[in-house]
């Protein structure tokens, strides 16, 4: 079934689908973010659960004017908590190079001295120093892991804000950071905050090690 | 006081034959003033004479020989046809003007009370040093501001405007804060009226700032654009910049991403009860928790919160608003009722395209792309909401906006993009003022 591109079903699935496709593509030199939903087609399957087939436009955080399509399946699997939606993505045409980028940061941090530490990104009035943001765009991909790994038909995910960041040195070659990170949903309109642990390395790709739910402090 | 009694007794046209009274008085306020360290100018006039003969220029050079009356001339007497300025104590005012006018000396108050203006500068002497800004023409527009600085924004732009600018208290808040709305009136008694809100939602912070910019806007372009004008011809306008202020408070001092009132709620640790779902529109239903807890909790009861009765009030009570607009960020979206229900609203299809036509015109500047729709089909079911209740009162004009962004910033929106989204969004708020005074009701 065809459905209206504006409304809410097709752009959960949408939010979900572009956070997959940061997690999958993103890293601290590239940041993707959806910039519309072209097409949205919802097929129910009896008994096993809810497909939405997507054409999508995602645009380069860092280049506001490079668009690519991306065209996407999800899957939400019936009644099920415990398992993720399937996601699967096809970008069409050439993501921007982010090797440079992504070189310059690594080099950057496993030169550091004293392990970075850092809070409040981006801060109450929307600022995020220069250096701070190659930071944000790794917990904006990492993010993209707990988006889809949480997601349901009834949720909509962004990352509000970084509260708290911490290296944690490492041997071997891969950077690791400790995130604290806040969630907003946007049908609660909760804000949740979470715990991940994150890897990267530039050949290697974001990965999400370790995860999970904060609990809030009712006096706030 | 007891000064006019004495004079008016006498009843003489030359109030200088009081002198001897005066002197005992004026003794006594000095030795006052002596023992207190301070000089006040509590009831001081600023006096402007400008003598045209020979004969009054005369009569004004004696004053200055008369040392106890205490004139201080802040312009002496020189030529003809010159402005000689005096300043006169209060307990002098009334032999003075006597004195001038049996003389056939006219004069105009310059200044009515000096202390005023001592009390007026030594504010701003303090602002300056504070770094407050004296005029909404210095008033920076493109950072996030504190409620203070808000409030003191609303005073300088109704005392700078005051044909077209009021302010009214339409409430209080759960923790006592006044409850500030402008009204935009070129005049008439209760005229069809546009309601904005701003801040419901005091997370959102790019909405006040929006509302104190769309203030600006107003006073600035009421007589120049064509639009605003003949709009202001026909309707008024009100706008609550802080409609949440203790929330807003709250997201300076505690928490940045605060959403909700600050009201208590009985039997639970959790505070503030969601503004946008505690309105009389489909109350109770699904769209809304129950719990104190939740970012969405309805309240116990609709218009439990004093910042919504206030509104509430004012709108049954104003009964001729035609177009209530509330605004909200973010997700780039326009709205219009139901999100209570699926049931389409009655006047679905011209709102829709009302919505399509402001959507356009805001798209027009920067390029920003807004969806728009109603509410439950839009982004989700919401029941107890503002807009909701605004139509089912007959205000068929009613609209949600949810400004920038898109979720890369979300909440926490840059301070440079303040003014860009103010500037767009403006010009779909005039395509729905303007559809609203072509279409009244």
């Amino acid at each position: 079934m065809e459905l209206p591109p504006s409304h809410s079903p097709a752009t959960r699935a949408a939010a979900l689908a572009a956070a997959f496709v940061c997690y999958r593509r993103g890293s601290p030199g590239r940041g993707l973010a959806l910039r519309a939903v072209r097409r949205a087609v919802r097929q129910g399957i009896d008994g096993v659960g809810t497909k939405y087939h997507l054409e999508l436009l995602l645009e380069d955080i860092l280049d506001k004017d490079r668009t690519v399509n991306c065209t996407a399946e999800v899957f939400y699997h019936l009644g099920n908590k415990t398992t993720a939606p399937d996601v699967q993505f096809t970008i069409e045409g050439e993501l921007k190079n982010a090797d440079e980028a992504d070189d310059i940061f690594y080099k950057r941090i496993k030169s550091l001295e004293k392990e970075l530490v850092a809070e409040n990104i981006p801060d109450s009035h929307g600022n995020v120093s220069p250096e701070m943001e190659p930071v944000r765009l790794l917990a904006w991909a990492a993010s993209g892991y707990v988006v889809w790994q949480n997601s349901t038909e009834n949720t909509k995910f962004q990352l509000a804000q970084i509260k708290h960041v911490k290296q944690v040195k490492r041997s071997d070659e891969y950077l690791e950071f400790d995130y604290t990170i806040l969630l907003h949903e946007m049908v609660s309109q909760e804000i949740i905050p979470w715990q991940m642990t994150v890897l990267w390395h530039p050949r290697h790709g974001v990965q999400v090690t370790q995860d999970s739910q904060k609990p809030k402090h009712t006096s706030e | 006081m007891g000064f006019k009694k004495l004079w008016g007794a006498v009843g003489t046209q030359d109030g200088l034959s009081w002198l001897l009274l005066m002197r005992v008085l004026l003794l006594l306020a000095a030795l006052v003033a002596a023992a207190t360290g301070t000089e006040t100018f509590v009831g001081h006039q600023v006096l402007r004479i400008v003598p045209t003969n020979d004969e009054e220029l005369q009569k004004v050079e004696e004053l200055q020989n008369l040392e106890e009356l205490q004139l201080d001339f802040w312009l002496a007497p020189r030529r003809l046809g010159h402005p000689v300025d005096i300043r006169v104590p209060f307990p002098s005012l009334q032999p003075v003007k006597a004195h001038l006018e049996a003389n056939g000396i006219s004069y105009s108050i310059m200044i009515k009370d000096v202390q005023a203006l001592v009390d007026r500068e030594r504010m701003e002497m303090l602002r300056s040093r504070r770094q407050l800004p004296l005029s909404t023409n210095t008033f920076d527009y493109t950072t996030y501001h504190t409620l203070d600085e808000i409030y003191a924004f609303i005073d300088l732009l109704v005392a700078e405007n005051p044909n077209l600018v009021s302010k009214l208290e339409i409430g209080q808040s759960t923790e006592k804060r006044p409850l500030y709305v402008l009204k935009f009136s070129k005049g008439g008694t209760n005229r069809p009226a546009i309601w904005i809100d701003t801040g419901i939602h005091s997370r959102e912070w790019v909405t006040q700032a929006s509302g104190v910019w769309f203030a600006k806007k107003i006073v600035q372009d009421h007589e120049n654009d064509e639009g605003l004008a003949s709009i202001l011809d026909k309707m008024d306008i009100f706008l609550e910049i802080v409609t949440n202020p203790d929330g807003f408070a709250f997201t300076q001092t505690q928490n940045r991403l605060w959403r909700k009132t600050r009201s208590k709620n009985s039997g639970s640790l959790c505070v503030g009860v969601d503004p946008n779902r505690n309105w009389d529109a489909g109350f109770g239903g699904s769209g809304a928790s129950g719990n104190p807890c939740s970012e969405t909790y309805r309240g116990p009861y609709a218009n439990s919160e004093p910042e919504v009765k206030a509104i509430v009030d004012f709108v049954k009570n104003h009964g001729n608003i035609k177009a209530f607009i509330s605004i909200h960020s973010y997700s780039q979206l326009l709205l219009y009722p139901y999100g209570y229900t699926t049931t389409p609203v009655p006047d679905q299809k011209e709102l829709h395209e009302i919505s399509q036509k402001a959507v356009a015109a805001l798209s027009s500047l920067y390029g920003t792309s807004y969806d728009y729709g109603s509410i439950i089909t839009t982004i989700y079911q919401a029941s107890g909401g503002t807009i909701d209740w605004t139509y089912n009162q007959g205000i068929k004009y009613s609209f949600t906006f949810e400004l920038r962004d898109t979720g890369r910033y979300g909440f926490l929106l840059p301070a440079s993009q303040i003014v860009p989204t103010a500037q767009e969004t403006w010009l779909a708020l005039q395509v729905i003022m303007q559809h609203a005074r072509d279409h009244l009701y």
